[in-house]
């Protein structure tokens, strides 16, 4: 009875297979690269995040074997399950591409660009997005929204200014805590991260509203501008801790520890503990617990090569794998059907020999002399 | 006349509670949803809130909202800061809402609109200094066959000319002088 | 004198009351359905009759009833959407202040075909003494056993309650109506999941608009076959459209669907042609989120074919030369108005009401607003136009919600069809702030409006 069913579904051309219920965004991270859309608000640790940023928007070319037709709009692929059969654009797709470039575009217009003095910077998502798909210049000539800083806390600054609305440390609040203290206030485009009046956000779990933030508003205050993430070495560490999994990522210059964050995975997410729960970490944890001598220390933190924080420091394979010779062990063992057919494009290559039907990695060889191999 | 320190008194002797029969009604709007979904009376009792103290929602009247249908204040803030018909700042005894949207903007209402500021000498958003009025800029109220218009309390007032807007600062300022 | 099925007895005196309602044969219908009929075969009715939603989507009504899902021992809900606030639409008021017992005797039958025992009427916060109008209206109705338990000895159970929202445009949009409704922020909710299977407090709902909902009684009352028979193709029954802007005789009025364009505006029936004497210049026909028209295209199709009104003429053209029949909010335009100050009102009312929930409605609506101003202030500059042009595009469908779609239209029709007047604003910064540019578009003499 319990068996699962599983949908097939092909995302930019790569075809899987995922159990049921499984949303576009988490299939394409199965596939990983760049076949996984950008998402700002989604964050699989938190039930009922997501659909808001319009990041994740793909195409989907064929909803279903059963039911063939294309969807009218874009879709948010983080909030949108995958039927058997699904046909699925991302990059493929032009309309994608634009349209997420409007919502890059969009999730600027009113950001304050402060990334020389941003704490975040380094570790941004909206760096990272605005790179990967943004423009070099912006249209938008008035003046920006601001508000004012607050303390929410001895621990968190609220730097609202920078805030993208994506709803997750409100989501953090209600499913780590007992008692939100923080939430939306007014609409529209003043909408705001606010307590209304001043209040401390002082639960134990607290703490991991500046995790999930994806941009520089919600920071750590025993870090701010005490250095850039570049310069520090993320080291795997853990501890005995009463309250939490303890499982955390110290970042140190030197002998002296920075700052305590969740170690987080190429989604920029909190990993999961070994046990298979996420792994938050408590307030004494991550603002207390500044001595190395307070942690067992695992070892460097493997960081994505593409990422700056990698400059200078360890090469690792998050987010990326290294390149090895072959497109086979490039794709996780996949063979590629169709990636593009050279016979439209080019003279050169020999129209008799059809790409899709060399075995494994073509050289020189397969085209000069074993034709008759391929 | 009352000083400073005894209306911070009165207050503090008032503080913020509904009375019998304000808390009735109270009931009355939470029975109508199903038991443990009493959150969804928000809207409504904020109405009530609001109209039984002063027309404004402070953080203190909003916190008692909050412990009346036990739940957290900031789902309060959030929902009060939501919605264009509450207010979190201190109003006069009559707002006048001015619809500024297309069908009343047609029919001429930016004439209304500069005229109630000539007349009463406030900007969009003020009070007047004797505390009576409120003039307000809002979004289409749904009376767009009978525009210009503006809303006042409960009451829609339609055709609005000149003359009309003349009447009914009028008819309010008799009406605060009766009750002050 | 077309057919009136909802405001025939609109000028009865004493209407509003439940004696003279039922005096003049108000609640057969509920007898009828409760008595005589099951829910399966009122759905069958309703269906038959090919009523389209009436809140804008125009989507048909007895097609969204049988969507909802049926899990044992979970309550169904009805949901009466009263949050009438698309600028240009006041049918809603209108039906609910003259004939609240119509619009009562229409939920009880729908309720009775979902199974819904606890029916909820959101009301706009604004219409405060509609409200008190409503609420005293389902008092008598409970006196005189319409509503409360067991229901004509039927064994059906049935309650209304209104309910007040607070001022947000954005509670029409029916899943930010739920959220709403249970005391939460008006945010809309990402779909799927659909109302019919979770919607309010997770359990199965179907949200419908006054004017349809009004529209059942008669539709029981004559049959769904009956129903079908006014009107013209896909566009059934009758419509309320309420007329406003540069009209003579602004109001609410009951049409079959088969009156062509000109003649709404013009005969003294409706709107009594455009006040003072002036031209017109365009309409905005069916609430303020849909494209508005020059005369010339709201007259005439693109092939040169009388427009009616209705939803298919209407949307006739598509996009590039037609508009939506929407939610029957027409707003007339005469030869003094300016298309820019009026699309800027729009953009502002849009960009107040957006909730602020996903960025490109968040941020794009007040961007749209700001370009707007500048151009009806006299600083704008030629390739703001095309700027808006790609904002608006950037917007329309990538929102959660319609509301997206709703602030682009206006914008991307005013644009298609008035970019002259754009372009002239933006030559003649100064000219523009004390003059207009009038029915200038209309220069090619075989185009210009009678």
């Amino acid at each position: 009875m319990s068996e699962q069913i599983f949908f097939k579904v092909t995302i930019d051309n790569i075809t899987i297979e995922v159990p049921a219920g499984t949303t576009i965004l988490q299939a394409a991270r199965q596939i990983g690269g760049t076949v996984a859309p950008p998402a700002m608000c989604y964050y699989s640790k938190l039930q009922g995040s997501g659909g808001k940023c319009r990041t994740c928007l793909v195409e989907v070319a064929k909803g279903s074997e059963k039911d063939p037709r294309p969807m009218p709009k874009l879709v948010a692929s983080c909030r949108t399950t995958v039927m058997d059969g699904m046909e699925v654009k991302n990059i493929t797709s032009d309309k994608v591409i634009d349209a997420r470039a409007g919502v890059v575009e969009f999730l600027l217009l009113n950001h304050p660009l402060d990334c020389p003095i941003c704490d975040q910077a380094g570790e941004c998502h909206l760096q990272d997005l605005s790179f990967d798909h943004g423009k070099s210049a912006t249209r938008y000539e008035f003046q920006r929204r601001t508000f004012k800083k607050h303390d929410l806390g001895k621990n968190i600054q609220l730097h609202m200014t920078r805030c993208i609305l994506c709803y997750r440390c409100v989501f953090t609040a209600d499913q780590l805590t007992n008692k939100r203290v923080h939430g939306i206030l007014d609409r529209g485009d003043h909408a705001e991260i606010a307590t209304h009046i001043e209040k401390s956000l002082d639960n134990e779990f607290i703490g991991n509203v500046i995790d999930v933030c994806p941009v520089g508003a919600l920071t750590d205050k025993t870090f701010r501008f005490k250095n850039r993430v570049w310069f520090l070495k993320p080291m795997d560490a853990h501890r005995d801790c009463p309250t939490c999994s303890g499982r955390v990522t110290l970042w140190n210059r030197g002998d002296e520890v920075y700052r305590v964050t969740a170690r987080k995975d190429e989604w920029g997410e909190i990993e999961d503990t070994p046990e298979g729960k996420p792994g938050w970490i408590c307030n004494t944890c991550r603002f207390d617990k500044k001595e190395t001598s307070d942690w067992v220390i695992e070892g460097p933190r493997a960081i994505s090569r593409q990422s700056v924080i990698a400059q200078g420091h360890y090469a690792g394979n998050v987010g990326m794998t290294k390149p090895t010779e072959t497109f086979k062990a490039v794709n996780g063992g996949r063979t590629p059907h169709l990636l593009l057919d050279i016979h439209d494009e080019s003279e050169v290559n020999q129209p008799q020999l059809h790409l899709g039907k060399i075995h494994g990695p073509s050289h020189g060889d397969t085209f000069n002399n074993k034709i008759e191999n391929a | 006349m009352l000083c400073a320190q005894s209306i911070e008194k009165k207050r503090f002797y008032m503080s913020i509670q509904f009375n019998e029969q304000q808390m009735a009604e109270c009931k009355r709007l939470i029975a109508r949803y199903p038991e443990g979904k009493q959150k969804s009376a928000l809207l409504p009792v904020l109405h009530l809130a609001q109209e039984s103290f002063d027309g404004w929602l402070s953080t203190e009247t909003m916190d008692y909202v909050a412990s009346v249908l036990s739940i957290e204040p900031i789902e309060v803030y959030e929902v009060a800061s939501f919605y264009s018909m509450y207010n979190l700042k201190p109003v006069g005894q009559f707002v006048f809402e001015v619809c500024q949207t297309g069908p009343c903007m047609v029919s001429g209402s930016d004439n209304i609109i500069t005229y109630i500021q000539q007349q009463l000498d406030i900007k969009p958003g003020e009070t007047t200094k004797d505390g009576i009025f409120t003039l307000k800029l809002v979004e289409c109220l749904g009376a767009c066959g009978y525009a210009p218009m503006m809303q006042v309390g409960k009451i829609y007032k339609e055709h609005l000319t000149k003359e009309k807007v003349d009447a009914i600062i009028t008819e309010y300022r008799s009406q605060a002088a009766v009750k002050n | 004198m077309g057919v009136k099925l909802l405001l025939d007895k609109a000028h009865v005196p004493g209407i509003r009351t439940y004696d003279v309602y039922r005096r003049e044969g108000g609640y057969r219908s509920v007898e009828k359905a409760l008595k005589e009929m099951t829910p399966e075969s009122i759905v069958e009715e309703v269906k038959k009759s090919g009523l389209r939603g009436r809140g804008g989507a125009g989507f048909p009504a007895g097609m969204k009833w049988s969507f909802i899902a049926k899990p044992e021992g979970v309550p169904r809900h009805l949901v009466c959407n009263a949050d009438e606030s698309e600028p240009g639409t006041f049918k809603d008021r209108y039906l609910m202040e003259f004939l609240p017992h119509l619009l009562l005797e229409g939920l009880i039958v729908s309720s009775f075909a979902l199974g819904s025992n606890d029916t909820y009427i959101y009301i706009r916060g604004e219409y405060a003494w509609i409200t008190d109008i409503l609420e005293e209206a389902i008092k008598e109705a409970h006196a005189n056993g319409w509503l409360g338990k067991n229901i004509l000895g039927t064994g059906f159970d049935c309650n209304i309650h209104v309910q007040r929202g607070a001022g947000a445009y954005i509670c029409g949009e029916e899943t930010a109506l739920i959220e709403s409704l249970e005391g939460n922020r008006g945010n809309p909710r990402i779909k799927p999941p659909f109302p019919a299977i979770q919607g309010l407090w997770q359990r199965p709902t179907v949200v419908n608009n006054v004017e349809t909902l009004a529209s059942i009684g008669p539709i029981i009352n004559m049959g769904g076959d009956e129903y079908a028979k006014i009107g013209v193709g896909r566009s059934t029954g009758t419509k309320l459209i309420s007329a406003c802007g540069n009209i003579n005789k602004p109001g609410v009025y009951e049409i079959d669907m088969t009156i062509s364009v000109e003649d709404f505006i013009y005969s003294d029936e409706f709107c009594g042609g455009i006040a003072n004497g002036k031209k017109l210049k365009a309409c905005i026909p069916g609430g303020s989120s849909v494209p508005i028209l020059p005369a010339n295209l709201l007259l005439k199709t693109a092939k040169g074919e009388t427009r009616y009104m209705n939803y298919e003429s209407l949307s006739d053209g598509g996009f590039a030369t037609g508009s939506m029949m929407g939610s029957g909010g027409f707003i007339v335009l005469d030869e003094d108005q300016c298309i820019v100050k009026n699309t800027y009102t729009l953009a502002r009312f849009y960009r107040h009401e957006s909730c602020g929930q996903c960025s490109p409605c968040r941020e794009g609506t007040g961007w749209m607003e700001k370009i707007l101003q500048k151009i009806e202030t006299g600083k704008g500059s030629m390739s703001d136009i095309d700027l808006l042009w790609d904002i608006q595009r950037k917007i329309e469908g990538n929102t959660i919600c319609p509301l997206g779609d709703a602030a682009a239209w206006p914008v991307a029709a005013a644009i298609r069809h008035f970019r002259d007047e754009f372009e002239w604003h933006i030559n003649n910064p100064e000219l523009s702030q004390t003059s207009n540019f009038g029915l200038q578009h209309y220069a090619d003499p075989i185009h210009v409006p009678a």
